[in-house]
């Protein structure tokens, strides 16, 4: 009787527990589309999200703000200056102690560094610019990692990960964690990794940010969206970036 | 409301022909339908028979996302001077226009084959149709099925 | 100045029959959107591509609100001088953006 008592015990913890993915099964949203979006993906002179990549790179050596300065005057060949940092971010920024993404880091530069306004959230410029940037990371593994200082956002964007929400009451992981592969309506369930952003979503003919495609899902389950910026948004990035750790980024990836 | 300007005929690239006019019609029909589309066709290629065969329409049967479908068109053609490929329309008949886009080809193309990206309000039936050195119209269609993307904005 | 992206071989034989893949930014407006007030927002589409090889037509296209936004158009020529292959792409309010590229035929 002990025994059955225990065994219940550990079953129902174990349900309990939140459902991952294993490491092992981890897949790109590129397996998941089908092959005229992977085709589209592949070919740098047809991937329309290579238009913002190429409008990134004449904003990459333009001169801005009261410092009339280019990011190229500091950062000199993206190649090589950034190289590696998409792959790195959200990221704490130690002047602030917040927790920035690529786009408000861009901004942050712009505006000590150049002494220029930043660019509105979701506008062409940042998009473009953040994808240039990003795009030198391509092929790299992500490396974000969850622990240390970060470990309170990451446990926030995990929270907020597992929670149900919405008028439909459900929650990211229910979908993206444990229906991933299944279908919902026309639509195959991706794992949700951020792996191509900014991505070229073919559902906004244009590219967008990951903070857009969350917003997207909110809307999706009849939830409120996060404001652009919101530290919710910022940590379930963080959050979502720590959970595909090890794999290569994309960008600019293309996605239904 | 007519907003295109016709096309002067040109010596090789003559798209639209109305039989018997050289000129383009293009009142739009009131509303979107396979007989809209059929009447499209119909302006094309007048009172001439439209034949299947030697053309091939790709498209995906099943498309992920209405807004960008890639498509791509082949016609069996030797592209001389003496034979070949003048013009390729693409029709649809459930978006608000019938008109996907025409193209103009000549012997200099070498291959007749374009692609591009179309967007498909629903799902339907597009039709290809080339017009030969010949006078002749030749035709393909290919029918497809177009889903929802999963979470869009409102 | 949109954004455009051309792939085509910088060298080929004469008498090849060489791809060209052409992107190029643009919205595509099809003037069937409802915009924020509810007023349709005004069609804007490019309506011509059109492709001219050392000065002759080679290739081209209308356009309608049916192709997808960046428009993409691939198509073939065959490789016949070296010289210069012209893009251009029209819009509704008859603008028209060109670029050239150069071609080495041997």
């Amino acid at each position: 009787m002990r025994v059955l008592l225990l065994a219940l015990a550990v079953a129902a913890v174990a349900a309990a527990a939140p459902a991952e993915i294993a490491p092992g099964d981890r897949r790109s949203g590129y397996d998941f589309a089908g092959p005229e979006s992977r085709a589209m993906q592949d070919d740098d002179t047809a991937n329309p999200g290579m238009l913002g990549v190429l409008q990134g790179e004449g904003l990459w050596a333009t001169k801005a703000g009261g410092a009339d300065r280019s990011c190229a005057d500091c950062h000199g060949n993206a190649r090589t200056s950034m190289k590696g940092v998409a792959a790195r971010y959200p990221a704490l920024e130690p002047a602030v102690g917040s927790l920035l993404d690529l786009e408000e880091r861009i901004n942050r530069c712009r505006g000590e560094h150049q002494g220029a306004a930043p660019f509105a959230w979701e506008s062409e410029d940042l998009l473009a610019l953040t994808a240039f940037v990003a795009y030198q990371s391509r092929g790299l593994p992500i490396a974000v990692r969850g622990d240390g200082e970060l470990q309170s956002f990451v446990d926030l964007g995990s929270e907020l990960f597992h929670r149900r929400q919405g008028q439909l009451n459900l929650s990211c992981s229910q979908c993206h964690d444990d229906n991933w592969g299944k279908r919902l309506a026309g639509a195959v369930i991706p794992q949700a990794h951020p792996t191509g952003y900014p991505v070229y979503r073919l559902e906004w003919q244009s590219l967008g940010s990951l903070q857009r495609r969350l917003r997207n899902c909110m809307s999706g389950v009849r939830a409120e969206p996060y404001e652009y910026g919101a530290p919710e948004a910022v940590a379930l990035e963080l959050y979502l970036m720590a959970r595909a750790r090890g794999m290569a980024l994309e960008t600019p990836a293309v996605r239904p | 409301m007519d907003e295109r300007s016709p096309d002067p005929p040109t010596r090789r690239l003559v798209l639209f022909g109305a039989a018997g006019s050289g000129l383009a019609l293009y009142a739009p029909p009131a509303a979107a339908s396979p007989a809209a589309m059929d009447e499209a066709i119909r302006a094309l290629v007048g009172e001439a028979t439209v034949k299947r065969g030697r053309v091939k329409l790709e498209l995906p049967p099943i498309v992920e996302n209405g807004n960008t479908v890639p498509l791509t068109v082949t016609v069996d053609s030797p592209m001389n001077e003496a034979d070949h490929v003048s013009a390729i329309h693409i029709f649809n008949e459930k978006n608000p226009q019938p008109y996907v886009a025409a193209f103009g080809l000549g012997p200099q193309a070498g291959r007749a084959a374009v692609s591009t990206r179309i967007r498909l309000a629903d799902s339907q039936q597009v039709v290809a149709i080339a017009r030969l050195s010949d006078g002749s119209f030749w035709s393909d269609s290919a029918d497809v099925i177009v889903t929802l993307a999963a979470c869009a904005e409102g | 100045m949109a954004r455009v992206l051309i792939n085509l071989p910088a060298r080929a034989r004469r008498g090849e029959i060489i791809e060209i893949k052409t992107l190029i930014a643009h919205p595509m407006e099809t003037g069937y959107r409802l915009g924020p007030t509810g007023a349709a927002i005004p069609r804007d589409i490019i309506k011509r591509f059109l492709c001219t090889y050392n000065g002759e037509e080679v290739f081209r296209a209308e356009l309608f609100p049916a192709i997808a936004a960046n428009p993409f158009i691939a198509f073939f020529t065959v490789a016949t001088e070296s010289g210069e292959i012209v893009f251009s792409w029209t819009d509704d309010h008859g603008e028209t953006q060109t670029e050239v590229r150069q071609i080495t035929v041997e």
